[in-house]
């Protein structure tokens, strides 16, 4: 979970990292009361999960309440990216001397956590890891040892740093490794972390993204969930426990496995281009059991969503059989019946692997309205697509 | 031969005594599997099926003389799991838990790395491995194909399941889900170094999926290392950026961990992928038929 800037500097201050005081707002009367609160200069900030906010036009100096006022009315229901702006965050202005950059990062590659230091702050780290590699000092940092003070101070020496600063960003680099490792995050990053006109060195922008596998152990990450900014299926997906991601296409996608379906999204665009572009609408995985219920609440979500126009239902049986998923499929309908809907949108099924000929048999007999049999999945992804082809 | 697990594998379940863990303790030995010994703590001296039950990894070891674990634990308990099975000297960890917060897992792979990786982590978030007609580490079905000649190297479950289906009348010499998490113990690139030294192995299907750059590494172990044919798969090319799609590890960020890249990186070292599952499968018999 990628978390908004505002959360971001929660938890900096949480772990004793300096950030400027600051307020949330999500309307212009709030801002004027945050600019108020915190007095003189502010910057106010759209909180999205993208970057180029700058550029957008979503970060704005004000001199005080008023200003603050105006330019949050101007930057709340901004689009930018794709992103509206539900949310600013009202900070006090700083004068900044000098912008460093800062992170602890979760390294795929190495199997590895990485610190990356670099004197070169306030602009994409990546333009600097791609047009001077030299001014970004890495250390890895093995999970077993850790980050102390004097891997810091080292860190910070590599990179450059002016010899007066080096300690304290040492000391911001140690309380953002307790984020990184108490927070279970993949990524924290302070960019930039400035050093102001008095010398201190405070965190004006951040990033962190948390680990969901860590939620049972993380009390607090929740409410770090932005509701507001996720999609309406999404969130009545994760109410019902569906491994669910809404997608931009008309072929409504259900299977088992999450390489599985993954691999379903692509066969349906790649059939879809054969019928004027048609593309999945979702991605949805309902795991190995594939229960009724499951699948019930499966379809219910996907047969929901206005943009579907066919449904494609992928299952290998591995463990699972396919006459259980067949008897799933069944009672899903009937469940949706019971339910009050209506199931008017056709369904394309492709059932194989483990007892295969008798899930199909399942299917024909029950003779459910619009459902169809295909043998393949590369023939099935077809059909589906077609079907939402015609229904455009 | 086979890689990782062979007849000759002593198998130990770990959580063998919840309800996962017996059921598929109970499909692994009807797939031939010689499973030795379970572990569950406070559960020492009890059996299931017959099979011994012990307290911890070392007292199984000793008793048993396991060499492969497979490790069923919910994700609370599996870094502790990991770390005694390490210490026990088991050679093979199989850890099918999903759900690990990878701080954990990047602390019991350094521990086991630090150990000198006597201990190959197989996952987690896996499947297992399955080398057919000899022994099944895991949950994958042992019905689907027989022994035969290809190797197979997966991050997804049912990709694996698909792909041994539609390639079934070749067989498999074995079939590893390496799993779909950001950190795996055994990656892409352990399996093919693994195929290529096995005689048993002619070709190799590799089926990857969006995140990280395992699958760009192992196109690039394969132009210098794999003499062997290797067919590709790849999948996730409609998902969107920053959304996790499913696996853990199943995330575009920015413009890096595409499906494109993936497979820009295998063609270009000469690696044929299919569009679809079928269309590799396709590709692999044509292969296999050319020889």
């Amino acid at each position: 979970m990628d978390l908004l800037e505002h959360q971001a500097q929660e938890l900096f201050a949480k772990h004793g990292v300096p950030v400027s005081r600051n307020r949330v707002a999500s309307t212009p009367d709030e801002a004027h009361a945050a600019a108020a609160e915190i007095g003189g200069r502010v910057v106010v900030k759209a909180q999205v999960k993208t970057g180029g906010r700058g550029k957008a036009g979503g970060v704005k100096l004000a001199d005080g309440p008023d200003a603050a006022q105006d330019v949050a009315s101007r930057i709340l229901g901004m689009d930018i990216r794709g992103h509206t702006v539900h949310r600013v965050l009202v900070t006090e202005a700083s004068e900044i001397a000098d912008e460093y950059y800062v992170s602890f990062l979760l390294d795929r590659s190495n199997r590895s956590f990485l610190a990356l230091v670099s004197a070169q702050g306030g602009v994409e780290i990546e333009q600097v890891a791609a047009e001077n590699p030299e001014a970004l000092a890495r250390l890895w940092v093995d999970p077993a040892d850790g980050f102390d003070l004097d891997a810091a101070r080292r860190l910070a020496a590599a990179a450059g740093l002016p010899d007066d600063v080096r300690e304290d960003v040492a000391r911001v680099l140690v309380r953002l490794w307790n984020v990184f490792r108490s927070e279970d995050a993949t990524l924290v990053e302070i960019n930039p972390l400035a050093r102001l006109a008095d010398g201190s060195v405070r965190a004006l922008d951040g990033k962190v993204t948390l680990d969901d596998n860590a939620r049972y152990r993380q009390p607090g990450h929740p409410q770090y969930v932005d509701v507001s900014a996720t999609d309406p299926l999404e969130v009545r997906a994760a109410e019902k426990d569906l491994n669910y991601v809404k997608l931009d296409g008309s072929v409504g996608v259900i299977g088992n496995g999450a390489g599985l379906v993954m691999s379903t999204l692509d066969v349906v665009a790649y059939a879809g281009e054969q019928y004027g572009g048609v593309k999945p609408a979702n991605f949805l995985d309902i795991g190995g059991g594939a229960s009724a219920e499951v699948m019930a609440n499966g379809l219910e979500i996907i047969l929901g969503d206005p943009d579907v126009r066919s449904v494609f239902v992928n299952v290998f049986g591995g463990i699972t059989a396919c006459d259980a998923v067949a008897d799933g499929i069944v009672a899903a309908f009937a469940l949706l019946t019971d339910r009050g809907e209506t199931i008017t949108k056709p369904l394309v099924v492709r059932l194989d692997g483990n007892n295969a000929a008798q899930g199909r048999q399942i299917l024909t007999e029950a003779a459910l309205p619009g459902v169809r049999l295909v043998d393949t999945m590369d023939g099935a992804a077809r059909l589906a697509a077609e079907l939402a082809g015609k229904g455009a | 031969m086979a890689i990782f697990l062979t007849e000759k594998s002593r198998v130990l379940v770990q959580g063998i005594t919840g309800t996962e863990g017996t059921r598929h303790t109970r499909r692994m030995v009807a797939a031939g599997t010689n499973i030795v010994a379970g572990v569950t703590p406070g559960k020492g001296g009890r059996d299931v099926d017959g099979i011994p039950v012990f307290d911890n990894c070392a007292d199984a070891v000793k008793a048993t003389g396991a060499d492969v674990t497979v490790v069923f634990v919910p994700p609370r308990f599996a870094k502790a799991a990991v770390v005694e099975a390490v210490d026990a000297g088991l050679g093979l960890a199989v850890v099918l838990t999903e759900g690990i917060p990878v701080h954990d897992t990047a602390e019991f792979w350094a521990y086991a790395r630090g150990t000198g990786n006597r201990t190959r982590i197989i996952g987690p978030n896996c499947p297992g491995l399955i080398s057919p007609g000899q022994s099944n580490a895991g949950i994958i079905p042992a019905d689907i194909t027989k022994r035969g000649r290809i190797g197979l190297v997966s991050k997804s479950g049912t990709l694996t399941y698909q792909m041994m289906y539609e390639l079934r009348d070749f067989g498999f010499s074995t079939c590893v889900g390496i799993g779909g998490d950001p950190i795996v113990g055994t990656t892409h690139i352990d399996c093919l170094q693994a195929f290529e030294n096995d005689p048993e192995t002619e070709a190799i299907v590799m089926i990857g999926e969006i995140g990280g750059d395992a699958e760009e590494r192992a196109a690039a172990y394969i132009a210098e290392h794999v003499s062997k044919p290797v067919v590709g798969y790849v999948a996730g090319f409609t998902a969107p950026e920053g959304k996790t799609m499913g696996h853990a590890g199943a995330i575009v960020s920015g413009s890096s961990g595409t499906a494109l890249a993936k497979q820009e990186a295998l063609e270009a070292v000469g690696v044929r992928v299919g569009r679809t599952p079928s269309e590799t499968a396709a590709l692999m018999r044509e292969t296999l038929l050319a020889r």
